[in-house]
């Protein structure tokens, strides 16, 4: 039998490298979104903990081994990475459970300008103090929906709808550009 | 001329530019200005109403009479401040408002007619006849009037928008801006300093000031250094625009206008800064005296005389007088003098003046009138003793000092009047209308020594950081000039001829009490019937003077008759700025689908849905135009098999105990009853009544539903069903989230649907009921099949994690190919959706109700749900609706056309006889005829009338025929089949 | 404008989808009259000063938002979540 190729968000257009900041894909993997249901959060919080995460409050991710839990917006965080099958399946009854693993085109962009780069096109603050390592917020990408982490001192996480990878790569690579040519 | 020996140019670079195709030679660190009248231009432009002759007044970009065309990649920029143009090699710019030369322009004729030109003339003229408006007089006034040329190009240099986060923004580099960042830098605050000028220190690089016993710009080049250290983010060449809420300010930086060869930088970034706590230390703007002739090139403020001395080393004569009513001006002279020019008279107009100087002193006279035609030659004085003439190529002219307070007025409060400066400073704090947490300090705030300047910023630093929660220190501050503001009011010297209040559009003081005489008396109406200051410099050198001369004209004081109101921006802003990244991708993001590649390999021309793009149909060999290609891909549907990407569709997943009984209420038909495996079609309504949006929804388990909304209405019903949920229904427990970008989606719809589906699906189809939907393994990989029809044919949509669309769509599409079958587009997608009555946002526009629909079947009368109370108010159903019908072209070669309106025969086409409207319409190629979708009034008793379709603006005009909405298999045998 | 979503901190308003009046919480019973109705879908105060309004975060966490604020002075009073104001 004939299998299906896998065509990821980003693929050929990226990577994009300029002076002081690069932009590549991001294969993060199975992103499962958990949304408790009513008088659950508890409940979640247990069953994460048995596989080393805790349950990101707004804004915030972590880390537990393989996986990573990064809030994702009201009531809803991502784990990203394989969550061992039997912990899914006691989740099931606590939380609206849904794979976005396809949902998004993720990608990293690092390097010293990246923040510059950033500032061209997100309103938040991302000065380190407010914004610091393992700090998340939904917030758009020039008029795309995106969810941005500081994944180190001089990189950041970009998830965007999945149909809008090459428009996001477009606008990055316009900012990018800019930015290089400050010097 | 240039000065040996002063100014801060680098006179090593030279620097080659051309003014209106002359050669000239500047220096690195001259504006355009600066070096033009270092060249002795001294008619640098044609003023706006009566093209006369005009040569600079300021140095900053409050000049009114500098506006030249500066040509870059062979377009021109027109109305650059040549104050504003850094120099570069290869600069060239161009007067205006000037036809065939500058120094022989043909419309200063209407110098000549000036008398009838005054303030409302045009209001006043070209009345009547009100035809002539448009066609005749705007053209006319248009091209006599005005300013640069725009471009006729669309723009295509870039521009950009960018964000900045502070703790504490200071607006100006001057002592003021300079000591309030170092006291707040030093304390550890966040600070950003953004100053207008190319180079930091404000008025210090205008003055021979000292300041802590080294030169004014040494001190700056020092405290500079600091703050950098400190890691201030400086900004030169940015001007803090508007105050706007919550601590943003607007700032638009000049980023590559100043060079030569810009590479990839943009021209202008417009920042939006946020900021905890702000300074405005703008410093303040010179402001004029108006007296007869004052326009005449050559008259300049004294301040800027000093400045293009003491900054750029050039003199703006060589015998230059000065007129002032202040002690500043006295410094012009003394720096003048001191520079080896001659000064051949300080005309101060106050009787008590000091007389001590190298040169002529005339106390208590006053200009009456300048000499010259093109430049200055020579001024009338009055004084005590009579009149008399003093020559000069140059009057340097000093009404005092206006704090640039517009910042802090920018939400809405007023400045208020402090007599012993004679000057309008910014409203207390705290105020209604200041703008909260904006710390005015220094000659913004009406302190004018350098010395009360550096007190003042470090008073603003502190007080900024109390605000922000920081302790800070008083330091010991440099040494500094200290002298007290002198002033005694002048506003204007009354005599025979023109005395001008703002050169950039005209205005004189008789037009100013012309204001008044006609019952203009209040400050804003003044404004708008003279057009004071409403020109690009905002009136900043002249809005002062003018409501000076209003008061005298009404018998106010001049805080009584108050200013008018301050708006940002404080500088012209261009819109390439303001719109930076707004163009294409920029201006909407495009959302693509993952069959995109495959669409275009096969040729399919994109068409726009929303934000989507979605191919429109797949020509083939022998198709010239969509329309053969539609028709093949509808026939193919109806007789073989059709793909199509259908994925756009918006999809949220429904989870949760209450999924079922939310869902009964977001939709007017009950969703609790379906059954797992089973999928309805269901309709929501907005609370008005009106429907919002129709959809499938699957029920994929016990408490778990997946729902489809239109492409065009996704974000809004997610929208709505937060807010259901979280507002109107905390009580039910289910958690709604979008997965629409998760799957990729296709139709697969036709007779051999079924056939070709077994084809790919691991195990194959058997029995699948309409309407139902499964989990299914296809090509080892987990997919949901939904038995769904948006053709009339019988139809599935497969679903695969989005990663394998692209792999699935070609897969499906060679094999409906090998079947005979083809993929179809948009136009097809529609054809067939019309024929079978099935709706889109055409028909769901928002102002339709599910009856007029012929949906009232699907409001349940068993429970609440959103929408119903308004839909069963009375004139939401009933005859007088206006009811979805079909309508078929009756003549040969007649057309049903969108968006025409529908008379009864032989009625007169006015709106009283209007019955209804077309929203959709296509050619068959299944009936062979034009058919449409609209709505039509009592449609549903009128099947197999004949009315009269009608669109004026096309020149339609043809007979339809009333039918069923539902054209083709009205049973539904096929689709069900 | 800025906007401090309780969940997401001070935000810009481009990330907001404004909706109207607050009033638009108070939902009439299903039988109740059609003069509450009325008012409660289509009557609504022009107010100078303070005001209350629903705000969505559109291009953030997904709240729905009660938003006191003052239409003279622009004065932010309160951002609060309206599912949190209802539990």
């Amino acid at each position: 039998m004939a299998s299906l190729i896998e065509t990821p968000p980003c693929g050929d257009l990226l990577p994009v490298i300029v002076t002081g900041a690069q932009l590549v894909e991001l294969r993060p993997g199975p992103v499962l979104s958990i949304a408790p249901f009513h008088g659950q959060a508890a409940a979640v919080a247990a069953i994460l903990a048995e596989a080393g995460l805790d349950w990101p409050a707004p804004g915030t991710s972590g880390v537990g081994g393989s996986l990573a839990c990064l809030w994702a917006g009201r009531g809803t965080a991502f784990v990203l990475g394989p969550l061992p099958e039997p912990l899914a399946a006691r989740l099931a009854g606590h939380a609206a459970l849904t794979d976005q693993s396809d949902a998004w085109a993720a990608m990293q962009l690092r390097g010293p300008a990246a923040e510059a780069v950033l500032a061209r096109l997100v309103s938040l603050d991302l000065r380190i103090a407010a914004f610091p390592e393992g700090a998340v917020a939904r917030a758009p990408l020039n008029h795309m929906a995106a969810l941005v982490r500081r994944s180190g001192a001089d990189r950041f996480d970009l998830w965007v709808f999945r149909s809008m990878a090459q428009t996001a790569v477009h606008e990055l690579k316009a900012a990018m550009t800019s930015v290089a040519a400050r010097g | 001329m240039r000065i040996e020996g002063k100014g801060l140019i680098d006179r090593s670079q030279t620097l080659g530019f051309r003014f209106d195709g002359v050669e000239h030679v500047g220096f690195e660190g001259d504006t355009l200005a600066s070096a033009l009248l270092a060249s002795g231009q001294r008619l640098i432009g044609r003023s706006f109403k009566y093209h006369r002759p005009r040569g600079l007044v300021f140095a900053g970009s409050e000049e009114p009479n500098g506006l030249v065309t500066v040509r870059r990649d062979g377009a021109g920029v027109p109305n650059v401040r040549a104050t504003m143009q850094e120099l570069h090699q290869g600069l060239e710019a161009d007067s205006q408002n000037r036809w065939p030369s500058l120094r022989f322009d043909a419309m200063q004729v209407n110098d000549l007619f000036a008398p009838f030109l005054g303030a409302g003339f045009y209001y006043k003229t070209f009345m009547w006849p009100r035809a002539f408006w448009e066609g005749l007089y705007e053209p006319l006034i248009r091209r006599a009037a005005g300013l640069g040329r725009l471009p006729q190009e669309p723009e295509v240099a870039p521009y950009e928008k960018v964000w900045a986060h502070c703790d504490l923004l200071v607006i100006g580099a001057g002592p003021a801006g300079i000591m309030a960042a170092l006291t707040a830098a030093r304390a550890g605050a966040d600070v950003i300093l953004a100053d207008e000028d190319a180079r930091p220190g404000g008025r210090l690089l205008a003055e021979t000031h000292e300041v802590g016993g080294q030169p004014g710009p040494a001190w700056v080049a020092a405290a500079m250094a600091e703050l950098r250290d400190l890691g201030v983010r400086v900004m030169p060449r940015t001007t803090v625009t508007g105050a706007y809420d919550d601590g943003t300010f607007g700032a638009l930086e000049r980023v590559a206008l100043h060079l030569a060869r810009p590479g990839d930088l943009p021209r202008e970034a417009f920042w939006r800064i946020v900021a905890r706590r702000a300074v405005l230390a703008a410093g303040a703007q010179e402001r004029l005296i108006a007296f007869p002739g004052n326009d005449r090139p050559g008259v300049m403020a004294a301040g800027a005389v000093r400045a293009y001395l003491n900054r750029w080393g050039v003199a703006a004569g060589s015998r230059v007088a000065v007129f002032t009513n202040n002690d500043d001006g006295h410094r012009t002279a003394r720096d003048l003098h001191a520079a080896g020019i001659e000064v051949t008279a300080l005309i101060d107009a106050r009787a008590d003046a000091r007389l001590d100087a190298p040169f002529q002193v005339l106390r208590g006279a006053k200009v009456l009138g300048t000499e010259g035609r093109l430049a200055l030659k020579s001024v009338t004085v009055e004084t005590d003793h009579g009149t008399r003439r003093v020559p000069a190529d140059c009057l340097a002219v000093s009404g005092g000092w206006n704090p640039a307070v517009h910042l802090a007025c920018h939400h809405g409060a007023r400045p208020w009047w402090r007599e012993e400066i004679a000057a309008f400073v910014p409203p207390h704090p705290g105020k209604p209308g200041t703008v909260p947490g904006l710390i005015p300090c220094g000659a913004a705030a009406g302190v004018f020594s350098t010395a009360g300047c550096l007190a003042d910023g470090q008073r603003a630093g502190l007080e900024a950081l109390a605000a922000l929660d920081r302790a800070g220190e008083p330091a010991p501050l440099p040494e500094a000039e200290d002298a007290p503001v002198r002033v005694t009011p002048l506003w204007e010297v009354r005599g025979e001829g023109r005395a001008f209040l703002d050169m950039a559009n005209d205005v004189t003081t008789k037009d100013v009490r012309l204001a008044a005489t006609e019952g203009f008396t209040s400050v804003e109406h003044m404004k708008r019937y003279t057009t004071q200051g409403m020109a690009l410099d905002q009136g900043r050198g002249s809005n002062v003077a003018a409501l000076a001369v209003l008061a005298e004209a009404t018998g106010q004081s001049v805080p009584a008759t108050g200013t008018t109101t301050y708006r940002p921006p404080f500088t012209p802003v261009s819109i390439a700025a303001m719109g930076a990244g707004g163009r294409g991708k920029g201006f909407a993001p495009e959302r693509l689908t993952t069959s995109h590649r495959a669409a275009l390999d096969r040729l399919a021309p994109m068409i726009e849905a929303g934000l989507w793009y979605r191919p429109s149909h797949f020509p083939r060999t022998g198709e010239p135009t969509w329309k053969e290609a539609c028709d093949r891909e509808v026939a193919t549907v109806r007789s073989r098999v059709g793909i199509c990407d259908v994925s756009t569709l918006g999809k949220i997943d429904v989870q949760g105990p209450d999924a079922a009984a939310f869902l009964d209420f977001v939709y007017t038909n009950t969703m609790s009853t379906l059954s797992p495996g089973r999928v309805r079609y269901g309709l929501m309504l907005r609370e008005d009544g009106m429907v919002m949006d129709d959809g499938t929804c699957a029920r994929l388990g016990e408490g778990h539903f997946l729902i489809t909304t239109t492409t065009a209405a996704a974000g809004q019903v997610m929208r709505h069903l937060d807010f259901v949920a979280q507002a109107l229904r905390p009580d039910l427990d289910l958690r709604a989230i979008s997965v629409t970008e998760a799957w990729a989606q296709f139709a697969v719809t036709g007779p051999k649907a079924r056939r070709l589906l077994d084809g790919i699906l691991d195990q194959p189809l058997d029995e699948m009921a309409f309407m139902a939907c499964r989990d299914v393994q296809l090509h080892g990989v987990a997919a949901r099949l939904f038995r769904i029809s948006f053709s009339g044919e019988e139809g599935y949509e497969v679903a695969v994690p989005a990663r394998y669309g692209n792999a699935l769509y070609r897969d499906l599409v060679a094999r409906a190919e090998a079947m005979g079958g083809c993929a179809y587009g948009m136009e097809a997608l529609n054809v067939l959706r019309i024929e079978k009555g099935f709706l889109t946002h055409a028909e769901l526009h928002g102002r339709t109700t599910a009856f007029d629909l012929g949906l009232q079947g699907l409001m349940s009368r068993k429970k609440d749900f959103i929408g119903r109370a308004a839909s069963e108010r009375p004139g939401l159903s009933g005859p007088d609706r206006q009811q979805l019908v079909g309508l078929k072209a009756t003549g040969r070669g007649d057309a049903v056309l969108a968006g025409a309106h529908l008379f009864p025969q032989g009625a007169e086409p006015v709106p009283m006889n209007d019955l209804g409207y077309v929203t959709s319409a296509c050619w068959s190629p299944t009936l062979g005829l034009s058919i449409g979708l609209g709505f039509l009034r009592d449609g549903r008793t009128r099947h197999g009338e004949r009315l009269q379709l009608l669109d004026s603006l096309r020149g339609v005009d043809v007979t339809v025929e009333v039918t069923a909405p539902v054209f083709y298999d009205p049973d539904g045998v096929r689709m069900r089949g | 404008m800025r906007l401090t979503c309780p969940l997401c901190g001070p935000r810009d308003r481009r990330e907001f989808y404004y909706y109207g009046a607050a009033d638009y919480l108070d939902r009439p019973a299903a039988d109740a009259a059609p003069e509450a109705w009325d008012a409660y879908l289509h009557l609504r105060d022009n107010i100078a000063g303070p005001v209350r309004d629903l705000w969505y975060h559109d291009q953030g966490c997904g709240s729905w938002l009660v938003v006191d604020r003052d239409t003279v002075s622009h004065e932010m009073l309160s951002v609060r979540a309206v599912a949190e104001d209802r539990a």
